[in-house]
């Protein structure tokens, strides 16, 4: 393990945690030791574990803040659903046609992330960020307009009601507007999803490692600079919103094929918010810390039911008081010295929630 | 087709006044204060509370509501905003969008979800009546406030010391500091402005559109931001003619396409107004310096 390099530590710290957690709660839910609720909110956890990577790579690696991540998680949710009732017959293992509508989900949210980001990553700071938030209102406006059928002759689309939309005898309509898709055939299972979240850091880390990701993270430091090494821009930042994107949506297929029935407000910048506050409180960059707060910050509203009214307020105060901890000169010095004393070396790197 | 370009001008204007207060706090602090959309909401919450709970007239529960506003504004500032001055971009949007969670969920407590139909502030005002179009009391006060706001405004930042200070500021903050303005006053001068109106936007808002939510501000102030942007940030004409050709272009998506849709459409104009003229209309162009 010695001469292992600190990345790769890294990363297998980050595969262990997973493969522990897969574990414990799997034999917990084997052994009947959870309760219902949290059962129901493994597959949440996991998913918001993988939105929180995702996020992760463009908010912390890329250095560009995206707030609609949510709208690409639908995207990926509903061609994954239709995707998935497309396939009942033509597929009839239920772990090859999740798997097939997890491609497609990820290939849709893939197709879209890069046709926004063409235009979005032209722009840079406060203007990226609200533009991103305007294409997940977008995303949730038009998905909100559209109504998916399917009978012998086909795929049957609409944006007026589900009567135009024509449907043979024996076809049905799988996506119908506001009310979201219905009978869902619940494809997802736990473990499904914790492959999903492996081969998602082993994307990640792996990028981050390559000689892509350190051209990213070279024009997150200094984009001017990075230009003028050579670097595009335009392709590297590309890059990294397209892997996030299409990695949403393989998360928001799991997602949506764990419910009998989800609709397209539930994928709204609250949603985006919640991944964010996932991300931030992990420590921008940090991929530890991102499956940590995904994790319990998802677990700790079913356990504290009584609170759930100040969830959201406790996680906006949560919000303020990192980003202003984490910004202080004061505090930054105090933290370096007390880790120095610690290791007792003389000499220590700054900050503490960057690292 | 009037009637859409009124009620669309009149939107517009709400829009506009929102706008102002984002645009001032851009142009002089950078940064994107997305807790705006919010501070209509208390406003809008506080003139509620003092008309229906405590039954005063509109006009002093229209100035109250500006004061709490002013103050909730100058609070925001120095407890959230004022620690991160030196700050990358990112911290502070996120900072700023803790706090228009913190204003919301505090709302949604204190308020409760359940929508709360706004008084009729100009009851027993007859509509206007010219040729066939129907113009309504709210209509032609909100459209006169802002022209009132947006001419007291530019005589502000063009005549008065502290106006100069401003402008000032935001054009070289350091600059600004050698030359003895008190840099952190400013800032804050123009968090209270910005503010004030965002409150009396809410009450113009809800004159028209009477259902209040702790959410009711959050769309409003996104949609004024986009026209803030749209305008050209950090100018005051700009939001004005921002604001307006926003809430004509809301208003005619909603009556000829479809209403669903017509949010789609408004951040459509954003995101084509950014690709192809990133600086706004009325926006100046700022070359980046190595």
């Amino acid at each position: 393990m010695k001469n292992l390099s600190i990345n790769t530590k890294k990363a297998f710290l980050n595969y262990g945690i997973v493969i522990v957690f897969y574990i414990i709660f799997q034999s917990l839910s084997a052994g009947g030791a959870l309760s219902n609720s949290l059962k129901g909110q493994l597959i949440p956890i996991v998913v918001y574990m993988i939105m929180a990577v995702s996020l992760n790579l463009v908010v912390g690696i890329s250095g560009e803040l995206s707030l609609g991540h949510a709208g690409l998680m639908s995207v990926g949710a509903f061609s994954g659903v239709v995707a998935a009732s497309c396939l009942s017959d033509v597929v009839p293992s239920p772990g090859l046609r999740l798997f097939l509508s997890i491609l497609i989900g990820a290939i849709f949210a893939g197709i879209i992330g890069f046709l926004i980001g063409i235009p979005v990553l032209r722009l840079n700071g406060d203007y990226l960020a609200i533009v991103t938030l305007a294409f997940g209102e977008i995303i949730k406006n038009l998905l909100n307009c559209i109504y998916i059928g399917v009978d012998e002759k086909g795929l049957h689309f609409s944006g007026k009601d589900e009567a135009s939309l024509g449907l043979a005898p024996g076809g049905y309509s799988i996506v119908k507007g506001p009310m979201g898709a219905t009978g869902i055939n619940k494809l997802s299972t736990f473990t499904a999803a914790i492959i999903l979240l492996i081969v998602v850091l082993v994307i990640v880390q792996n990028l981050v490692n390559s000689r892509t990701g350190r051209a990213i993270m070279a024009i997150r430091d200094n984009r001017i600079a990075a230009e003028s090494c050579g670097l595009s821009v335009t392709k590297y930042k590309l890059t990294a919103f397209v892997i996030s994107a299409a990695m949403a949506g393989a998360a928001g297929v799991v997602y949506g094929l764990n419910f009998s029935t989800i609709v397209p407000k539930k994928f709204d910048f609250n949603t985006s918010i919640l991944i964010l506050v996932f991300v931030v409180l992990g420590g921008i960059g940090n991929l530890t810390g991102s499956l940590i707060a995904a994790g319990l910050l998802t677990v700790l509203p079913e356990l504290l039911r009584q609170f759930r009214d100040y969830r959201m307020l406790v996680y906006a105060i949560v919000l303020i008081v990192v980003m202003i901890a984490t910004n202080n000169e004061k505090l930054k010095v105090a933290v370096a010295v007390a880790i120095d004393k610690i290791k007792g070396k003389k000499t220590g790197k700054e900050g503490e929630a960057n690292e | 087709m009037l009637d859409y370009l009124i009620s669309g001008i009149s939107l517009g204007s709400v829009y506009a006044i929102i706008a102002l207060g984002y645009t001032m706090v851009y142009g002089i602090a950078k940064m994107l204060n997305f807790a705006h959309g919010d501070v209509i909401m208390v406003g809008g919450y506080v003139s509620f509370c003092s008309m229906s709970y405590l039954g005063w007239g509109p006009l002093p529960a229209i100035l109250f509501s500006i004061l709490v506003c002013t103050l909730l504004g100058i609070t925001i500032e120095r407890m959230a905003y004022k620690p991160l001055r030196s700050a990358t971009s990112l911290a502070v949007l996120i900072t700023a969008i803790g706090v228009s969670y913190l204003l919301q969920n505090l709302a949604l407590i204190i308020w409760s979800s359940s929508p709360k139909v706004y008084p009729d502030l100009f009851g027993g005002v007859e509509p206007v009546m010219i040729g066939e179009t129907r113009l309504s009391f709210a209509t032609i006060v909100t459209i006169l406030a802002n022209i009132i706001i947006m001419v007291g405004l530019t005589l502000f930042t063009n005549y008065t010391k502290i106006g100069k200070a401003m402008r000032a500021v935001s054009e070289d903050k350091g600059a600004a500091t050698l030359m003895g303005i008190n840099v952190n006053k400013t800032i804050s001068v123009t968090f209270a402005i910005g503010s004030g109106l965002a409150a009396i936007a809410g009450v113009l808002l809800l004159a028209s559109y009477p259902t209040l939510q702790p959410t009711t501000g959050s769309m409003p102030g996104i949609k004024a931001f986009t026209a803030a942007v749209f305008g050209g940030i950090g100018s005051i004409p700009g939001a004005m003619l921002g604001g307006i050709l926003l809430g004509v272009i809301e208003i005619f998506a909603k009556a000829y396409i479809s209403t669903q849709l017509s949010d789609a459409i408004v951040f459509g104009v954003l995101i084509i107004v950014l690709i192809v003229k990133p600086t706004g209309l009325l926006g100046k162009k700022v070359s980046e310096k190595v």
